[in-house]
C-alpha cells in the first residue's frame, strides 16, 4: 500500500566526486558528517548517495547551508555536470526505464530541452544576455525542433504573459533588464517546451525583499496552474516553507533528514536540522 | 459505530541537541474514537494536548506507539509509518487540523484561501464561489475584508478565517486545536454552530477546548490531560 503512485522523478544513490579519490576516501567521509573533503588526496565528495522520488505536481525543497552540494545535485540532474555513480528514472522519458545518466549525449539533450527546466541563480548562466528576451525562448523551442517564426513568437508572447513581463520590454537585452526581470525571463525559458520537471538553484538569493515575493507568487502560480513538479534548492527555509510539500535536508554531501515541511519545521530531529530551524528570523 | 482513530501507547519527546535538553510531551497516550464522534481533550497548557493532534497529522514525528486511522483511500493505515506522500493526500482529502494560528500563503486574499481549499478537493471554480460566499458569510466576516491579504485582518478575523478553511473541506476527521481560544462570546457560538452542523453530517472530531462549558452538550466524550498523560 505504500506506493499508491508511481514517481515522475527517481533518484538512487546519486554520487559527484571532484577528484580521483583515493584509499582512504572512503574510510574518512563515509559515515562523517563534519566534511566532504578528503583529507588525504584531497577529493571532494560533493553529493553522496543522495536517493529521492519526485512525484506529479509537488515541490521538492532541498535545504542546506552553501558547500552541502545542493547544486550539485540539481546540476548532475541537468547534465551540467556528470554525475559519478547512481542512477536516475523518469516517468516521461522511455517510460521510467532508462537510467538518464546512462544515455548517449543526443538523449541527454533532449531530456534538458523536453523534460527538465533549469532556472539558476545567477541569470547569466542560462541566459544570452545582448539577445533579446523573445530570441532566448526562440532558442529554447528551436532546440526542440520548432522552425515556424510565427508560432515560437506566439509562444514567446504566451510565456511573458505567463510570468508578467510587460509587452515593451521583450525585444530588449535581458542585459538591460533588472534582477527580478531577468529572473522571469529565465522562467520563461525554461517552461518553453512545457517540461514535467522544474529545477530551481536558489532562484531568489540576492533579489530584493519584494522582487524575491514577486518570483516566488509567480513560482506557487504556475506550479497550481501548470501542475509541474519542481524541485526548489534554497538556503533559506522561508522560501522552503512558503512552497514544498516535502523537504530533504542537506549537509556536507549526504541527505540528513527529509519529512513533510511542516514537520522539518516544527519538529526537526538531527542536531544540524535544529540548529538551522533555530536560525530562523 | 465503527472506530476511525484509534490510538496506542502513542509517546513523543523532544530532544533539543543544542541545548542538551530532553522533554518529555506526552506518554503512552492511548484513545479510540468512533466514526460520527466528538471526543474532547482538556487540560493545563502544557499538558501535552496539542502534541496528541500534531501526532496524528504528522507535524510532529511520532516517537513510539501508533495511531491507526481507517482511511477510505487506504484502509487501516498507521499514520505514525505512512509515507509522507500517503499523509499528504491524506491532508488534502480525508484529514483537517484548525489550529489558532492562521498559516497560509503571504499575499493571498481571504477569498483565494478559502477558494482554494475547495479546488484542492477536485470542485469547479463555480462550487468553489459559491461555497466560499457562503461560508464566510456565515462568519460574518466583512464584505471588505474578503478582497484583501489576512496579514491586515485582527486575532478574530484570522482565526475565522481559519475554521473556514478547514472546516470548507468538510474532512472526514477534523482535529481543532482550541479554534476558539481568542474569540469573543459571540463568534464563539458561530463556530460551535458550525461544529454542530458538522457533527450532524457525519464528521468524526477530536478537539482541544480551553473552555470547557463551551463544548457543553455537543462532545460525546472527554479526556483530561495532566502532565503528558490521560487521567482519569
Amino acid at each position: 500500500m505504500t506506493h499508491f503512485e508511481e514517481p515522475i522523478l527517481k533518484v538512487r544513490e546519486l554520487s559527484k566526486k571532484f577528484g580521483d579519490g583515493c584509499d582512504s576516501c572512503n574510510s574518512l567521509i563515509e559515515g562523517s558528517l563534519d566534511r566532504n573533503y578528503c583529507p588525504v588526496c584531497g577529493t571532494i565528495h560533493a553529493c553522496q548517495k543522495i536517493s529521492f522520488d519526485l512525484y506529479r505536481g509537488e515541490i521538492l525543497g532541498i535545504v542546506g547551508e552553501s558547500g552541502s552540494g545542493k547544486s550539485t545535485l540539481v546540476r548532475c540532474l541537468y547534465f551540467d555536470q556528470e554525475a559519478t555513480a547512481g542512477n536516475a528514472y523518469i516517468k516521461d522519458y522511455s517510460d521510467g526505464q532508462e537510467n538518464i545518466f546512462s544515455v548517449t549525449s543526443q538523449k541527454k539533450r533532449y531530456i534538458r530541452d523536453h523534460i527538465f527546466g533549469m532556472v539558476y541563480q545567477n541569470p547569466y548562466l542560462s541566459l544570452k544576455m545582448r539577445f533579446t528576451s523573445l530570441s532566448n525562448v526562440a532558442e529554447k523551442l528551436i532546440a526542440a525542433g520548432n522552425r515556424n517564426v510565427g508560432k515560437m513568437l506566439d509562444r514567446g508572447h504566451q510565456l511573458f504573459d505567463h510570468v508578467n513581463l510587460e509587452g515593451f520590454r521583450r525585444k530588449d537585452a535581458p542585459a538591460t533588464f533588472s534582477g527580478g526581470m531577468q529572473q522571469r525571463v529565465q522562467i520563461a525559458k525554461a517552461l518553453s517546451n512545457n517540461p514535467p520537471i522544474l529545477l530551481l538553484d536558489e532562484v531568489t538569493t540576492g533579489l530584493d525583499l519584494s522582487v524575491q515575493a514577486n518570483v516566488l507568487d509567480l513560482i506557487k502560480e504556475l506550479q497550481r496552474e501548470l501542475e509541474i513538479s519542481m524541485i526548489v534548492v534554497s538556503h533559506d527555509l522561508s522560501v522552503i516553507r512558503m512552497l514544498a510539500d516535502r523537504t530533504i535536508v542537506m549537509l556536507n554531501g549526504k541527505v540528513i533528514e527529509h519529512g513533510l515541511t511542516d514537520q522539518i519545521l516544527e519538529d526537526p530531529q538531527h542536531p544540524y536540522t535544529q540548529q538551522l530551524v533555530h536560525s530562523l528570523l | 459505530m465503527s472506530i476511525i482513530l484509534k490510538i496506542e501507547d502513542l509517546s513523543k519527546s523532544f530532544t533539543l541537541h543544542n541545548l542538551d535538553r530532553h522533554i518529555k510531551a506526552c506518554n503512552n497516550i492511548s484513545l479510540a474514537v468512533k466514526q460520527g464522534e466528538f471526543v474532547g481533550i482538556t487540560g493545563k497548557s502544557g499538558s501535552g494536548k496539542s502534541t496528541i493532534l500534531k501526532s496524528i497529522y504528522r507535524t510532529y514525528l511520532p516517537e513510539q506507539g501508533s495511531i491507526w486511522y481507517n482511511s477510505l483511500k487506504f484502509g487501516l493505515i498507521n499514520l505514525s509509518e505512512a509515507s509522507e506522500r500517503q499523509i499528504i493526500y491524506l491532508r488534502k482529502y480525508e484529514i483537517g487540523y484548525v489550529s489558532q494560528f492562521l498559516k497560509v500563503m503571504p499575499r493571498t486574499t481571504a477569498r483565494e484561501i478559502v477558494e482554494d481549499a475547495v479546488l484542492e478537493m477536485g470542485h469547479d471554480s463555480e462550487v468553489a464561489m459559491q461555497e466560499t460566499v457562503k461560508i464566510l458569510s456565515h462568519f460574518e466576516l466583512d464584505q471588505e475584508l474578503w478582497d484583501s491579504y489576512p496579514a491586515t485582518f485582527s486575532g478574530g478575523e484570522k482565526l475565522r478565517l481559519n475554521v473556514a478553511h478547514a472546516m470548507i473541506k468538510r474532512p472526514r476527521l477534523l482535529l481543532l486545536d482550541e479554534p476558539t481560544a481568542s474569540l469573543d462570546s459571540y463568534n464563539k457560538q458561530k463556530v460551535k454552530v458550525l461544529i454542530e452542523q458538522l457533527k450532524n453530517e457525519g464528521t468524526t472530531m477530536l478537539g482541544i477546548f480551553h473552555d470547557i462549558e463551551f463544548m457543553g452538550g455537543l462532545c460525546d466524550r472527554e479526556f483530561n490531560m495532566h502532565q503528558g498523560v490521560i487521567d482519569n
